[in-house]
Formats: structure tokens, sequence, C-alpha cells
């Protein structure tokens, strides 16, 4: 069993070593800033909820290699949003563009939020207008449950 | 009228709230569009998976509707999706091209002899420089490309019968015909 499991073992540990990335952090501080800088804005799509620079997906991990190289060959961030977007679409930015399908998404929220505040106004304009007599009347503050039984 | 508006207003809002979150049910969130579609597909420049020494390039390929179906043998739903694709290959109805997405060479082969080839022929790509140039984010992912060279249809995940027959044939028909 043993002599099937140490190769098993071994390999499996070449295989992690072999997923690490290559470039340490260590290697170019500066440059390293950049891509995390740039790829924080940028969604992971293997595993949606998070970005290239946070993912171990290894989709992720080639794309910071990518965008190591890019920088390194002089590339500026808009030229790598550009790459990316170009492979994945749109999808991939954390900020996506205002476009005309993309305007409900930036002013829906505020539309809602007006709608909302407009009818709060409509319904209490309404309501000042309103009769004393229509409202139901405030408890005596001091009015135990007897008195009002009586 | 205005007692009619009370109780149309609210219902109109929530069959309109229904049908969003009805909508939202069925979008796939893993089902990103591709920029791809409607370009001209990415160049590459590739060796056979079963002949380093042959490189094919996207040039190659052009005049012919193609398919490109991204593969590997560490992908369980390509498992999934094999029996459809050997079933489709079958039919000639058009040439499909592998690509071995980050695997290794020997791996392709062996899982290609073990549960059948059918690829035209299998490109390698060890490093997925080419798939992320073709923007694969997820294994399987099958491509229908035209004769000019444009990426025309873009399938994520496993193919099923029912996408060949009711996407991919119709396309194939009318770029044949």
């Amino acid at each position: 069993m043993a002599k099937f499991l140490l190769p098993l073992l071994l390999g499996l540990l070449a295989a992690c070593a072999h997923a690490n990335e290559a470039a340490p952090a260590a290697a170019d501080p500066a440059l390293e800033a950049r891509m995390t800088r740039i790829t924080s804005e940028l969604r992971c799509l293997v595993c949606q909820n998070q970005t290239i620079a946070d993912s171990q997906s290894g989709l992720a991990s080639d794309l910071r290699q990518e965008v190591r190289e890019l920088l390194q060959r002089g590339q500026n961030e808009q030229q790598i949003v550009d790459y990316m977007t170009a492979r994945y679409g749109d999808f991939v930015l954390y900020r996506p563009p205002l476009k005309a399908t993309t305007v409900l998404l930036w002013f829906g929220p505020a539309a809602l939020l007006l709608g909302g505040v407009f009818t709060l106004i409509l319904v209490l304009r309404r309501r000042s207008k309103l009769a004393d007599d229509q409202f139901e009347a405030d408890p005596e503050p001091d009015a135990s449950p007897a008195d009002e039984a009586r | 009228m205005s007692k009619y508006l009370r109780f149309l207003i609210p219902l109109a809002i929530f069959i309109a709230l229904v049908a969003f979150l009805a909508a939202g049910l069925k979008l796939d969130p893993r089902e990103v569009p591709s920029p791809l579609i409607g370009k001209p597909a990415p160049d590459f420049a590739l060796t056979r998976l079963d002949q380093p020494a042959l490189t094919i390039r996207r040039a190659d390929l052009l005049g012919q509707v193609w398919m490109l179906n991204v593969w590997a043998s560490w992908c369980t739903a390509c498992r999934e999706e094999h029996p459809v694709l050997l079933d489709f290959a079958r039919r000639r109805l058009v040439p499909v091209y592998g690509l071995n997405y980050k695997d290794q060479r020997a791996a392709g082969l062996r899982w290609l002899a073990n549960s059948g080839d059918p690829y035209e022929s299998s490109l390698f790509d060890p490093d997925g420089r080419v798939g992320i140039d073709w923007g694969v984010y997820g294994v399987p992912e099958t491509f229908v490309i035209d004769r000019a060279g444009v990426v025309r249809y873009k399938h994520i995940g496993p193919l099923t019968p029912e996408v060949l027959r009711d996407r991919i044939e119709p396309l194939l028909r009318q770029l044949h015909g």
C-alpha cells in the first residue's frame, strides 16, 4: 500500500508546487502593487463573487500573470482593462460602463428612491389636509385599561 | 376611478416585481455573454496534441465552417459531454477541433484513447494562453466559427443533444447554405 501511496503523495506535492505562481511578489513590489490594484477591479469568472486579485482559481492566477506581463511590456491600466473586456466582456468589470444597456443598473436604485420619496410626500400632504376627526384619537397618556373600558 | 387605482397600482407593481424575479430565476449567472460573437476568432498557433511537430494556425482553418471544443482530461463535465460529442462528430456535419486546455500531453492522449476521439485534431494549449484569448473560463466550452473566421456562437458548459439540435445544427445549416 505504502508503495503506491508515497509516489501518489509526492505527485500531489509536485502538483501543488507546480500550481504556485511564478514571479513572487518580492521580485518587483511596485509591479506587484500595480497588478493588484488593477486586478482588484476585475471579477474572476470562475468564482464570480471574488476579484481576480483575491481568487485562488487557476484562471485568476493565469490572469494575474498575464497582467504582470502586460505591465512589464509597458501597457497602461486602460489598455489592460480593454484587453480583459475584449475577452470576457463588461462582466469582468466591477464598475460597469454607462451604456444604453446599463442605464437601469446605474440609475434604477436612484429612480426607485425618488419614487419612494415622491409617494411619501404625496401621502403626507394628503394626510395633512384631512380633518382631525378622520384620525383615530390619541390615547390619553395616563389612561389605564380600566378607564378605557368604562 | 381612484377606488380602482388604489388596488390596480399595487397589483401592477406586484406583477412587475414577479415578472422580474421570474426572469431572474431563469438567468444563469455562470453564462456570461461572450464579446467574441460576431468578431474574428482570436489568432493562435498551437501544436497538435498527437503530433508535437505539427502546428495548426487560425489561418489554416479559414474557408470552412468549424467547431472548437475546449476540453481537458481533468475536466469532469467533459466526461458528461463526451458521448454527445462523439455522437455529433460521427454525423460529420462539421469538423470539430479540440482545444486541450491546461492539460498534459500524455494525460490528454490517454483520455482520448480511453474514451474515444471525436476531434478532427486537438490543439495543445498547456499554459492556457490561447484559452485566455478565446475568453475561456470554464471547461467545456464550444465555439462555432464560420468560413470567414468569425465566431458565430459560443456554448458554455457541456453540450446537450438539445443545444446541438436547437441551436448549433440550425446555425450550421445557415452557415453552410
